[in-house]
C-alpha cells in the first residue's frame, strides 16, 4: 500500500478537495471476509438507529424501570472508555517520561483513543432519553455542578479534544501541511498533561457514578473506592487493548511497517505486559484489601460470592501471573493471551458494576437481558469505528514513518545544537 | 531547567487552564452537598393505621396531574404489590402481616437531601423551597436518577420518543397556590396529614406517644437516607409493609461527596506534577533519543 501513499502539495482550495476526494475512494480489496460481515451488521444497525430515534428506546432494548442502564452504559461506555485508557498512559509514557521505545504505537493508541471515545462514548447519544437536550449541561441549561455525570460529560468533551490535538499533527502530515504541523506539534504536551489529568477523573468518576447506587450493587462490589477501582483498572484494560490492537495492526497493516519496528514491537508488547503485571497485581491487592477491610468474606460462599471470585482470581490474579511469566520468559504468546483474558476480565467488571451485580437481589426472570437489536447496534458501532481506523491507518502516517519533510526539519536545529550557536528556545521541539 | 519566554508561556497557559477548568469543574455548591436543608418544607404523613385502602388518593392524583384516571372500586390489583409507573404517580398496596392487613400509599419520598437531585447533570431534578422534588424538561433522558434514588421512584417512558420522567411532584402546583397536594385533600380517613415537616414529625410523635400499642415505635422517613418529606407510621416492623430498612440515615449526595472534592484538587496538582516531571526528563531528548 507504500506506493498509493502520496505526498500532496496542496497550495490552495481546488487541491485540497481534489485530494480529499482522491482519498475518500476505497483502497485495497473491497469484498474482503471482514467486510462481507461487518456491512450487513453496520446497515441493520443503522436501521435500528432510526427505529430508535423514532419511537423511544423501549422500541429496541430490554430497557426497563428496574433496569433503566444496559449494555449501551454498561459495554459501550463503561468498556470502551476503560480501553481508551491506553492513550493517555502512553502519552504519559512517552511525553512525560519520554521513553522513545514506546514512540512507534503512540499514534496508533492515541487515534484509537480518540475513536473509542467518539463512537463508545458517541453510544451515549443513542442512549440519552432526550438526546436533543445533550448539550444542556456544556451550554448552561442549567449546570448540574454536583452531579458526578457533570464532570464526566464535560470531561469526554474536553478529552476528545485533547486527543484530537495530540492527533492533528498526524492529519497535518497526510495533507502536507508543513506550518500548520509545527503549530500543532508544540501544543501536543499541553494535550497531553490537561489529557492525563482529564483521563484520571472521568476513568474514576465512571466508577464514581455508581456510588449512590449503594443499595442496589452487591455488597462485595460496593465500595467506596469504586472510583480508585476503576482508575486502576483502566491502566491494565488500556495496556491490554494496546497489545490487542497493535497485535492485529501489526499483521493487518503489515505492509506500511518498517522491517526495523517490526523487531521493536515485541520489545514494545514485552513493556507493556510488564505495565499491565504492575497495575493487576496492585488491583488485586487493592481488592483484596478492600475485602478484608469490609469484613464480608461470608458473602462468598453465595453464589455471587463465587462469581466475584471467578472475577478476582480468574480474570485478575491469573492475567497478572500471565503477565509476569510471559515478561520472564519473553513469551509473546502468553502476554498476549493474558492480555485478552484481561479485556475480558474488565468487560466482566463494567458489566457487573452496571447489570450483573447490579440489584443482584432481582430474579432472573425479571432481569435485564441485552435484545439482540441492542447488540447489533452494539456491533455496529464497533466495526464503524474499525472502519473509520482502517480507512485513517492506511492514508495518514499512523502506523508507517512520517513524510521525509517532517525530518528534513527537524534535522536542521538539531545541527544547530552541535554548533552552539542559536539561542536554546529556538531548539526545543516539543 | 531554565526558564525562557516559551517554555514560561507554556506553563503559564497550562497552569491557567487548569486552574480554570479547577473552578469551572469544582462542584461550585459544593456546600450544596454538605449543607443540612433546614427542615421547613412541606411534607406529608402517612398514617397506615388509618389507611383503608380505598385508593381515593390514586384517584385525585391522576385527575390532578393528567394521568390515566384508575378504576378505584377494582379491589383485584392488591393481589400483588404494585409499584408507581409512568402514568402512575401513587399506588396503595396491601400487605399481609402479623397485626392484620396494611394497606401503605407509596409514591416519591421528596427526600431532604435526594440523590436524583445530586445526580442530574442539567438540575431537572430539584428540590424545590417548598419541600417537592420535581422535574423539568430539559432533562436529557440519560436515567442517572434512577439508579441513584434509594427508593426506585422516577420512572422513564421507554416507549416514547419524548420521553420524560414520571413521578410525583408533591402538586407542587397546587402547592405553590397554597393549597394541600390532590391526594391529602382526596383521602376520606384523614390518613394523610399535610404540614411543616417538623410539625408532622410532632404529629406522628404524639400519635406514637398517645397509642404505644397500636404503633410500632419508629417514623420511617424521621432519619433514613437523611430525612424524607414523607413520613410513615404504622402498626408492625416496616419491612413488613414493603420499606427497605436497610438504606441506612447518610443522605445520598454525601456518598459522591468526596470525589466531587478531589476533582479541582487532582485538576491542579496532576498538571504541575506532569510539568514537573516533563521538565525533568527534558535533558535525555538533546543527548539521544530520536525526536518524531
Amino acid at each position: 500500500m507504500n506506493e498509493n501513499v502520496v505526498n500532496p502539495e496542496i497550495r490552495n482550495l481546488k487541491d485540497f478537495f481534489y485530494f480529499i476526494r482522491k482519498e475518500l475512494r476505497p483502497k485495497g480489496k473491497i469484498f474482503t471476509p471482514f467486510n462481507i460481515i461487518s456491512f450487513p451488521i453496520i446497515l441493520l444497525g443503522a436501521a435500528l438507529v432510526i427505529i430508535r430515534l423514532l419511537k423511544g428506546l423501549g422500541s429496541v432494548t430490554n430497557l426497563s424501570q428496574e433496569f433503566p442502564w444496559g449494555i449501551w452504559i454498561g459495554f459501550d461506555v463503561m468498556v470502551g472508555v476503560a480501553f481508551a485508557g491506553g492513550a493517555y498512559i502512553l502519552t504519559f509514557v512517552v511525553y512525560i517520561l519520554r521513553q522513545e521505545k514506546y514512540h512507534p504505537v503512540v499514534r496508533a493508541t492515541v487515534l484509537n483513543g480518540f475513536l473509542a471515545y467518539v463512537f463508545y462514548a458517541g453510544a451515549i447519544f443513542l442512549d440519552l432519553g432526550r438526546w436533543w437536550n445533550i448539550v444542556n449541561p456544556i451550554i448552561g441549561n442549567k449546570f448540574g455542578v454536583n452531579s458526578v455525570l457533570f464532570l464526566v460529560s464535560w470531561h469526554f468533551l474536553l478529552y476528545m479534544i485533547s486527543l484530537f490535538i495530540e492527533f492533528s499533527p498526524t492529519i497535518a502530515e497526510w495533507l502536507g501541511l508543513k506550518r500548520i504541523r509545527r503549530i500543532l506539534t508544540t501544543l501536543t504536551i499541553g494535550a497531553v498533561i490537561f489529557g492525563i489529568a482529564l483521563s484520571t477523573l472521568h476513568q474514576s468518576g465512571l466508577g464514581a457514578l455508581f456510588l449512590m447506587a449503594k443499595d442496589k450493587i452487591h455488597p462485595l462490589w460496593y465500595t467506596e473506592f469504586i472510583p480508585v477501582l476503576f482508575f486502576v483498572s483502566s491502566v491494565f484494560a488500556g495496556l491490554s487493548m494496546v497489545i490487542f490492537e497493535g497485535t492485529i495492526s501489526h499483521k493487518v497493516f503489515s505492509n506500511q511497517i518498517d522491517p526495523e519496528h517490526h523487531e521493536s514491537f515485541n520489545q514494545i508488547l514485552i513493556g507493556l505486559g510488564k505495565g499491565c503485571a504492575g497495575a493487576l497485581f496492585v488491583y488485586f491487592f487493592m481488592k483484596i484489601l478492600i475485602l478484608i477491610h469490609s469484613k464480608q468474606w461470608t458473602l462468598l460462599a453465595t453464589p455471587m460470592g463465587t462469581w466475584y471470585l471467578i472475577e478476582v482470581i480468574g480474570l485478575v490474579l491469573l492475567p497478572c501471573m500471565l503477565f509476569f511469566h510471559g515478561v520472564r520468559y519473553q513469551n509473546l504468546t502468553v502476554i498476549k493471551m493474558a492480555a485478552i483474558i484481561t479485556m475480558l476480565g474488565v468487560i466482566i467488571n463494567r458489566l457487573n458494576y452496571s447489570i450483573i451485580a447490579y440489584k443482584w437481589y432481582v430474579p432472573l426472570s425479571q432481569r435485564y437481558i441485552p435484545s439482540w437489536m441492542e447488540i447489533v447496534i452494539t456491533l455496529a458501532i464497533i466495526f464503524t469505528e474499525v472502519w473509520v481506523f482502517r480507512w485513517i491507518v492506511n492514508r495518514m502516517p499512523v502506523l508507517r514513518e512520517s513524510p521525509e519533510w517532517v525530518y528534513e526539519e527537524k534535522t536542521l536545529p538539531k545541527e544547530i545544537i552541535i554548533r552552539k550557536e542559536v539561542p536554546k528556545w529556538k531548539a526545543s521541539v516539543m | 531547567m531554565e526558564i525562557n519566554r516559551r517554555s514560561f508561556l507554556k506553563i503559564f497557559g497550562i497552569g491557567m487552564a487548569g486552574a480554570f477548568s479547577g473552578g469551572l469543574l469544582l462542584p461550585k455548591n459544593s456546600v450544596g452537598v454538605t449543607k443540612n436543608v433546614e427542615p421547613e418544607f412541606y411534607g406529608i404523613l402517612v398514617d397506615t393505621t388509618r389507611c383503608v385502602g380505598c385508593r381515593s388518593c390514586e384517584a385525585a392524583c391522576a385527575e390532578a396531574n393528567h394521568l390515566p384516571i384508575p378504576d378505584i372500586s377494582d379491589q383485584s390489583v392488591f393481589e400483588k404489590e404494585r409499584k408507581t409507573s409512568t402514568t402512575q404517580w401513587t399506588v396503595v398496596n396491601r400487605y399481609e402481616t402479623e397485626k392484620g392487613e396494611v394497606f401503605v400509599k407509596r409514591q416519591c419520598m421528596h427526600c431532604n437531601q435526594p440523590g436524583c437531585v445530586a445526580a442530574c447533570l442539567v438540575k431537572a431534578m430539584e428540590k424545590r423551597k417548598e419541600g417537592p422534588v420535581t422535574w423539568d424538561t430539559n432533562c436529557m433522558g440519560c436515567r442517572y436518577c434512577m439508579p441513584s434514588c434509594p427508593f426506585e421512584i422516577p420512572k422513564f417512558e421507554f416507549q416514547s420518543a419524548n420521553p420524560k420522567i414520571q413521578k410525583c411532584n408533591m402538586c407542587w402546583e397546587r402547592l405553590k397556590k397554597g393549597e394541600k397536594p390532590a391526594c391529602v385533600e382526596a383521602c376520606p380517613e384523614g390518613a394523610l396529614f399535610f404540614g411543616l415537616r417538623r410539625e408532622i414529625i410532632h404529629e406522628a410523635n404524639r400519635r406514637i406517644y398517645q397509642k404505644p400499642n397500636d404503633y410500632f415505635p419508629h417514623i420511617y422517613g424521621e432519619h433514613e437516607v437523611g430525612g424524607t418529606g414523607y413520613l410513615y407510621i404504622s402498626k408492625v416492623p416496616f419491612e413488613q409493609i414493603g420499606f427497605r430498612t436497610d438504606l441506612g440515615t447518610t443522605p445520598y449526595p454525601e456518598f459522591t461527596k468526596g470525589f466531587l472534592y478531589s476533582v479541582p484538587l487532582v485538576l491542579l496538582l496532576w498538571p504541575s506534577f506532569l510539568i514537573g516531571v516533563n521538565a525533568l526528563t527534558k535533558r535525555e531528548e538533546h543527548k539521544g533519543g530520536r525526536i518524531k
